[in-house]
């Protein structure tokens, strides 16, 4: 099975030979390297830019302007900081416009905790990204979401924010993408550029025949399905959520559990509907947790689902300091690891009603 | 001599279209000073250069033509590229009719699909790397547009304007954009002195190897030769050019300061001494061009009283890109999971 940052590079691949894109750049995207997360190896559209993140997505921006459709890549979501201003240009351009143009780019990152990244590899950027309108934002948790998410995101005619758990880079999946070899080792061999740099110079991807495979931005995929609580999550904490989950429904507790995957615009009908038929709901997510997006969603099921509710609604997420450390000891308690989300989700079911 | 080959007719028609321009942006800081309209800001004083600017492009839709990336000093740029001044007094007033925001933006904020005029924003500089994007899309062998970005002087202290200049001049793609600075030597209400030791920002050009010229901005046959003159060279070599072009600000930055008239030199009155030399026009003659500017502005300003302004659930439409005749609204409305018709009724503005 393919691996998330695999996954990501074969659906460039499909957008740079059936879906118009010309464009994938970045610092380090180009050969030789292709990514700092391999990402995009062997791509024939991509390129090498200036270390200069506002000039990254002013490109984009411009490339958007005049219809062209890209993917530009900030290598770490760390440093997407000093374009904000860009990112809120590039989301009002159609509404500033009242129309008159569009704005059909990608800019994808990675982001969040795991790789004992440190002060400026580490952090989040869902809730920062969720405050910028016109932009829509998702988030993988799985490698065939990656691919079908990169493709909706390419043909998406708004900008999309395309968010890489960086600590799932190299897990793989337990769906074959349509196309993909069900052999690792040819996966690998085919797509995979040679560490060696004097044989990487000549080598050239043999992509497998990929096939078109989206998954709709807006949509949530349920995990588990349980009618005792809700937990919502997406990126890097949805594995641990659902280890969670079926570790306790051998105790007896069921919980639906839903991978958000899409931030904006999220499925509000599907938390809806799952916090009404269980009234006990938590959010989880890494960001720190002042103003976080979680935050919102947990205000919303207030205002809207407040009588559905059985026990209070939860959020377990990251905590609100300048970084994270790179030591285990403190990276550990600075974001939700397994043990805090297993604390949450049997608290959850214990409050009493 | 600077711009012999245009014609008397040519003349005829810059002095026609500098004049409206003019007209034009008095009537809208005396909207703005009458309270009809929110804030000016605006390009009175530029016209002698912007006027050859806006007959330059190579105007329409998509990569074969220009690529406009403006700040808000260019309302005499979309005249002369055959924008209507009802439309400037449309935005100032902010009516729902405004084509280029509904309403919703700042007046000299224009964007028009239909000519590569991207959208104008308030933020200074940001337009330098947008330019790039476009520019990047027109490199491609055989294409023959450009794409060309404006800006001010104090601008250009922003990192953005580096940005530009390393990105269009990059060995592995360089870009065939017209870099254009126009220095009025203020910044609001910072005098240029005080803040930049270079003598002329188009220096800053020549350590990128891009080629570069400074031009005086108030003289129509000087600005005509070396917007040309530059055009001509992004236009065919596919590379990168840094004008930097002197002007006069005759209203000072914006509203905020009031607007009051400067003492600085008119390029309208330099130009008028030298047609009436040239014969080209005669005192009459330039009166009745006066004349007849500013009772096309004061009829579209009373047109424009008569219009309406937005409707306030119009906030909602293109957040997103329409969609089957939708304004964005529907997919944007399923999607977020609001009930536009819930609304509350649209107030009346006054």
């Amino acid at each position: 099975m393919a691996s998330l940052a695999q996954a990501i590079r074969m659906a460039l691949h499909y957008g740079e030979s059936k879906l118009s894109v010309d464009d994938i750049f970045g610092q380090d995207v180009g050969p030789p390297l292709g990514g700092a997360f391999t990402v995009t190896q062997g791509l024939t559209k991509s390129w090498n830019s200036p270390l200069d993140e506002r000039g990254i997505i002013g490109m984009a921006t411009g490339l958007g302007l005049a219809g062209k459709r890209c993917v530009a890549e900030i290598q770490f979501c760390d440093y997407i900081f000093n374009t904000l201003d860009l990112l809120k240009l590039a989301g009002n351009a159609s509404w500033s416009s009242n129309g008159e143009f569009n704005m059909p780019i990608v800019v994808m990152t990675p982001v969040g905790s795991g790789i004992h990244g440190s002060i400026y590899h580490s952090h989040s950027f869902d809730a920062w990204a969720a405050r910028i309108p016109g932009w829509k934002i998702v988030m993988p948790s799985t490698p065939l979401d990656a691919y079908g998410l990169m493709l909706s995101a390419i043909e998406d005619p708004d900008p999309v924010l395309y968010l890489i758990p960086k600590a799932l880079m190299r897990a793989k999946g337990e769906e074959l993408i349509p196309g993909e070899p069900s052999s690792d080792k040819e996966l690998r061999e085919r797509i995979d550029a040679p560490v060696d740099p004097k044989a990487r110079v000549k080598w050239k991807a043999n992509w497998p025949a990929l096939e078109y495979y989206t998954v709709p931005i807006g949509k949530a995929k349920q995990l588990r399905e349980g009618s005792d609580a809700t937990v919502i999550s997406y990126g890097r904490q949805m594995s641990l959520v659902t280890q969670t989950a079926d570790m306790l429904r051998e105790r007896g507790v069921n919980y639906d559990v839903f991978d958000l995957r899409t931030i904006y615009p999220y499925d509000w009908d599907a938390i809806k509907q799952s916090v009404e038929k269980t009234g006990r709901v938590l959010f989880v997510n890494e960001d720190t947790e002042i103003a976080n997006f979680g935050e919102h969603l947990l205000r919303r099921t207030c205002d809207e689902l407040f009588y559905s509710l059985k026990v209070r609604p939860r959020l377990l997420a990251g905590k609100h300091i300048p970084g994270i450390g790179i030591h285990p000891n403190l990276e550990n308690v600075s974001v939700p690891q397994k043990n805090h989300i297993e604390q949450e989700m049997i608290a959850l079911v214990e409050d009493p009603a | 001599m600077a711009g012999k080959k245009l014609s008397p007719e040519k003349l005829r028609e810059i002095h026609a279209l500098m004049v409206e321009a003019r007209i034009l942006e008095e009537r809208l800081i005396k909207m703005n000073k009458a309270g009809e309209g929110y804030f000016w800001i605006g390009g009175p004083g530029e016209e002698a250069f912007a006027i050859p600017f806006g007959m330059l492009i190579n105007k329409g839709q998509g990569i074969q033509h220009d690529f406009l990336h403006l700040h808000y000093r260019a309302s005499a740029t979309i005249l002369a590229m055959g924008g209507e001044s009802i439309d400037s007094i449309r935005q100032m007033r902010a009516v729902s009719t405004d084509p280029y925001s509904g309403g919703r933006n700042f007046v000299n904020h224009y964007a028009i699909k239909k000519w590569n005029v991207v959208p104008v924003f308030s933020c200074i500089e940001p337009q330098y790397l947008q330019s790039l994007g476009t520019a990047h899309a027109q490199r491609e062998a055989g294409c023959k547009g450009i794409t060309v970005v404006t800006g001010g002087d104090a601008g250009t202290a922003e990192g953005d304007f580096a940005s530009a200049l390393v990105w269009s001049s990059r060995p592995a793609g360089e870009l065939p954009l017209l870099m254009i600075v126009t220095n009025n030597r203020y910044g609001i209400s910072t005098p240029w002195e005080g803040q930049h030791g270079e003598k002329y920002i188009s220096d800053r050009g020549t350590a990128f190897g891009i080629k570069n010229a400074v031009i005086n901005g108030n003289d129509v046959f000087e600005a005509w030769e070396g917007l040309e003159s530059a055009m001509n060279y992004v236009r065919k070599e596919r590379k990168p050019f840094l004008l930097e072009i002197s002007v006069s600000r005759l209203y000072g930055h914006s509203s905020a300061s009031g607007a009051p008239r400067w003492n600085e030199e008119d390029c309208i009155d330099v130009f008028e001494e030298k047609l009436i030399k040239q014969k080209v026009m005669n005192k009459d003659q330039i009166k009745s061009v006066h004349d007849a500017a500013l009772k096309k502005i004061t009829d579209a300003y009373k047109q424009v009283q008569k219009e309406a302004f937005p409707d306030p659930s119009s906030i909602y439409d293109y957040v997103w890109t329409e969609q089957n005749g939708d304004k964005g609204r529907d997919s944007f409305a399923a999607q977020i999971g609001v009930d536009f018709t819930q609304n509350p009724p649209p107030a009346e503005h006054h």
